[in-house]
């Protein structure tokens, strides 16, 4: 078997400057930019570095000198692209609507596709986005494993050997950043087909994830019992596959087309009220299912209505009537935006209301809430030290707040905020959204 | 082109991680926020200390070459747009609040502190510093200062040059001098410090800046009122400031730019309306609440459709947020849009409304037009495609003559955003030549060598500069500058 990804390029394939092939940068998006620099001050890159070509404006306009010919695709511009979080801030800011993360998205998998990657990231990029994460079963068998070497003590006799720094300095700390694998996986304990009690007043799919499968179960177990709270009837088919969002985001569209296809197929055999979603990253993607398949003729129309049924839990408990908790929540909580919520989908007041309408909760503003954690998919274990000034940044505003209690709506944020709680010592819970709500009905009880 | 030994030099005065000239860094630092302007510099240098700044000065009178000083780089008339030969000097680094005096209501600051950072700490303590251009969350006080910035509330308040006590400036020569100081009267000599406010980086190169607060407004209230005609708005304006309140902020918008806004803001912004005001009066909170009063019966007395009054000052902070997208939120409509800052008299607002109109029919382009009607500046957007060159062409005409009605009608070419690049040509027609002829004067006798920022405002020597014209268009195009009179 070769890790070398299979090119689509030709000698006929259109061209735009330096780039070739399918999924070139749109051009109109390029020019849509005015370069009025209203984006710099929400960029979390330029504020690490006060560079410019770290800022979504230089990026844009690196990307516009590829498609003019005027640069080559090089190591700088690759480096750029990649240290990017695509966190899409720049797009909330931007009063033109730029659409900054198809340009980005694009142009990484440009550089994908011209496999201009180092060997060991595209190594690595092989093994786990177009392999272990995009089929369930690969993703099973690596948990297993990796359980396995979390739980019977291996993890810190290796640790302790500091073997690992023989590869990397970092990958000592970066071991730490891996989720928990959980003893059961979600498709284990929450069964394909969930009615609640009563007659259901909507038929929802759910999304049960790749890593939130195999590592964060509870949280789906949570999100599903919140559904079926609400009345839903609750639909998890078997035959999902990871959304493919990780692999369109490191570049890698055609993995990414095809798990799109496949989920489609899947989803699309039921009648559906909403396809429910518990990780923002997920959600934004199957949102634009339409837009990835949009060349596909057999694809296109079924992509597009699928997209139009995801909705975020937050999204999807606003649109129905809501059941609010009956006893009080005496908890101080504030709410953390994650980046494919806030600005990818322009979910931010939701689970604000929601949260707000429990009784007893005590619902503090986070400071500088809808800046990114620095988990941005792999990011964090990618560009560890950069992804860490970020995640200081964020528990520094946690801290601040002094509440008990951190909702996310994102596995990337739990996790990393998890680890930035233990790393600078910041005495608060970070849970999700549906866990905190599921909590708040076992009260009632 | 600047030679590879003499951008070693430059590289040794800064240290390497201070010295960027790769292909990446000259395209991004190529542009700021003007449109259709482009000049790769032939390197970035982001001096430690004001002796490295001098350093290079010194080495560009020795090696002629251009140093072009930059902040955020946001500036809308080419400002900071480098100029052939030269390198960019990045002062982004420089962004500490230095002190802030609450005895003599001072604050010294280096050039590269964003405006709002200063907002918000002087503010923390019952401070204010006025100048709030649209661009407040990351243009740096040392372009301000350097475009003589304006902003929301220049009706009330003024603009930059009232609040520049003193600064301490890199000379073209290299050398540093201080000017002004936190004495309220000083006639010690040529007042120096405002040659410096609004020269465009020409004249030197800002490392302090002293500037005047004031004390907070204890209260505030914003508004918005709604038109079916563009006249009654004027004319609202006209009789708010007859009656003697003069608000913080009377922004106007026009449909086009009305409708645009709302798709950015979702703020429920009525789309079936001509024109809007923003309008936000200040103070102490008895007479806030009666100016109020009077301006919300004056905009009723001129038939406006609707009022809407900020209920809290998020409300409040988000309808002047919305103000402050305008421009950018135009290119919503098509994707290159051409700002102008044309300023008239306040009361030939209407009627320079009416000509714009004429104008942008005639050579058959679209405008967006908004502006700060409390203080005459409009800002005329042209919506265009710079794929487009015979749009652009007749863009360019369009503007032309805005200027020349603006100056038929006492008003000016721009009112906040400077001349640099994008209206130099203009400049003779509304200074004239022995006032152009003045400011070249000052300019060489500062920097007879050029150095800093050059063909900014003016050209530096334009009877010789560049290579003859031979083509007839290349001279015709000579002639219009008036270089052969």
């Amino acid at each position: 078997m070769s890790f070398e990804i299979s090119s689509n390029i030709t000698e006929q394939s259109p061209k735009l400057g330096g780039f070739a092939g399918v999924d070139i940068p749109n051009y109109d998006f390029i020019t849509n930019c005015m370069h009025c620099g209203l984006c710099l001050p929400t960029c979390p890159t330029y504020s690490l570095t006060g560079l410019e070509r770290s800022s979504p404006r230089g990026r844009i306009r690196l990307i516009k000198s590829v498609a003019d010919g005027e640069l080559e695709m090089t190591q700088t511009f690759i480096d750029e692209m990649n240290f990017c979080l695509d966190c899409q801030a720049c797009e909330t800011a931007c009063p033109a609507g730029v659409k900054y993360g198809a340009l980005v998205e694009a142009a990484r998998a440009q550089i994908f596709q011209k496999r201009v990657l180092p060997l060991k990231e595209r190594l690595l990029k092989w093994i786990f986005l177009k392999n272990v994460l995009s089929s369930k079963w690969k993703l099973k068998l690596t948990a297993g494993l990796f359980r396995i070497y979390q739980q019977w003590g291996i993890e810190s006799v290796i640790k302790k050997s500091g073997v690992l720094k023989i590869f990397s300095s970092k990958l000592n700390d970066l071991q730490a950043l891996a989720p928990r694998i959980d003893t059961q996986y979600s498709d284990k304990i929450i069964p394909e087909i969930l009615k609640p009690q009563g007659t259901a007043k909507y038929r929802v799919g759910f999304l049960s994830g790749c890593l939130m499968n195999v590592a964060f179960a509870g949280i789906n177990k949570d999100t599903v019992d919140v559904l079926l709270h609400n009345g839903c009837e609750v639909i998890t088919p078997r035959e999902q596959e990871c959304c493919g969002s990780l692999q369109a985001h490191s570049g890698d569209f055609e993995t990414a087309r095809r798990l799109a296809r496949h989920n489609i197929e899947v989803f699309s055999k039921y009648e559906l009220d909403a396809i429910v979603m518990n990780s923002a990253g997920c959600g934004a993607f199957m949102k634009e299912y339409g837009h990835y398949l949009n060349d596909d003729a057999m694809y296109a129309e079924k992509a597009r209505i699928l997209s139009t049924k995801i909705k975020d839990i937050s999204e999807f408990l606003i649109g129905i009537e809501f059941r609010i908790p009956t006893t009080q929540f005496n908890k101080r909580v504030a709410y953390h935006d994650a980046c494919h919520l806030a600005h990818a989908q322009k979910i931010s007041t939701e689970p604000r209301i929601l949260l707000a309408m429990i009784p007893g909760i005590d619902l503090v503003e986070l400071p500088e809430a809808s800046w990114c954690c620095g988990s941005a998919g792999i990011y964090n274990v990618v560009h560890y030290d950069d992804s860490m000034k970020l995640l200081e940044r964020k528990m520094d505003n946690v801290k601040s707040t002094e509440a008990e209690i951190i909702v996310a709506n994102n596995p990337g944020c739990l996790g990393q905020m998890q680890y930035g709680a233990n790393k600078f010592d910041v005495d608060v819970e970070i849970i999700h959204f549906s866990t905190l709500l599921k909590r708040a009905y076992r009260l009632e009880n | 082109m600047i030679s590879s030994s003499v951008l070693k030099k430059i590289s040794s005065i800064v240290g390497k991680p201070n010295y960027l000239d790769s292909q990446e860094d000259k395209i991004v630092y190529s542009y700021d926020g003007t449109q259709l302007l482009k000049q790769l510099p032939e390197a970035i240098v982001i001096p430690q200390s004001k002796e490295q700044i001098s350093q290079i000065l010194k080495l560009a009178n020795e090696e002629s070459f251009a140093v072009v000083p930059r902040g955020s780089g946001s500036g809308l008339s080419g400002g900071s747009i480098p100029v052939e030969n030269s390198i960019v000097m990045l002062m982004t680094q420089w962004n500490k609040i230095l002190e802030i005096d609450s005895e003599n209501l001072t604050v010294l600051v280096e050039p590269g502190v964003i405006t709002s950072q200063l907002h918000s700490a002087v503010e923390k303590i019952g401070l204010f510093y006025p100048p709030d251009p649209g661009s407040m969350n990351i243009c740096t006080l040392g372009g301000n200062v350097a475009e003589n910035s304006g902003g929301l509330r220049g009706l009330k308040y003024g603009v930059t040059k009232n609040y520049v006590l003193g600064m301490e400036v890199a000379l073209p020569s290299g050398e540093i001098i201080f000017s002004g100081g936190k004495s309220v009267k000083d006639v010690a000599g040529y007042n120096l410090k405002d040659f410096f406010i609004g020269s465009e980086g020409t004249l030197g190169v800002f490392t302090k800046i002293l500037l005047k607060l004031i004390p907070k407004p204890e209260t505030s209230k914003t508004m918005l009122a709604f038109f079916q005609s563009r006249h009654d708005a004027a004319e609202t304006v006209s009789e708010i400031i007859a009656a003697h309140i003069i608000p913080a902020t009377v922004e106007f918008l026009d449909r086009t730019t009305i409708k645009c806004v709302e798709e950015y803001t979702h703020l429920g912004l009525p789309l079936d309306v001509e024109s809007l005001l923003l309008i936000e009066v200040d103070g102490r909170p008895s007479i806030v609440e009666e100016d109020a009063i009077k301006v919300v019966e004056l905009c009723k007395k001129h038939k406006c459709t609707d009022l809407k009054i900020a209920q809290s000052e998020t409300e409040a902070l988000k309808l002047k947020t919305a103000r402050r997208s305008a421009f950018s939120a135009l290119a919503r409509v098509r994707p290159t849009t051409i700002l102008e800052d044309v300023t008239v008299p306040r009361s030939e607002i209407a009627p320079m409304l009416e000509r714009i109109d004429t104008i942008a029919r005639n050579h058959n382009v679209t405008f967006g037009n908004f502006g700060h009607a409390g203080d005459g500046n409009l800002h005329p957007t042209c919506l265009t495609d710079e794929r487009d060159k015979n749009e652009i062409h007749r863009a360019e005409a369009a503007f032309e003559q805005i200027f020349d009605e603006s100056i038929k009608f006492g008003g000016t070419i721009t009112g906040e955003h400077g001349t640099g690049l994008a209206k130099k040509k203009f400049l003779e027609k509304l200074a004239g030549a022995p006032a152009v002829e003045m400011m070249r004067s000052i300019k060489l006798a500062i920097d007879p060598n050029a150095v800093l920022n050059p063909g900014k405002i003016f050209s530096v020597k334009p009877r010789c500069e560049g290579t003859l014209p031979r083509s007839r268009e290349e001279i015709k195009k000579f002639e219009e500058l008036g270089v052969f009179t």
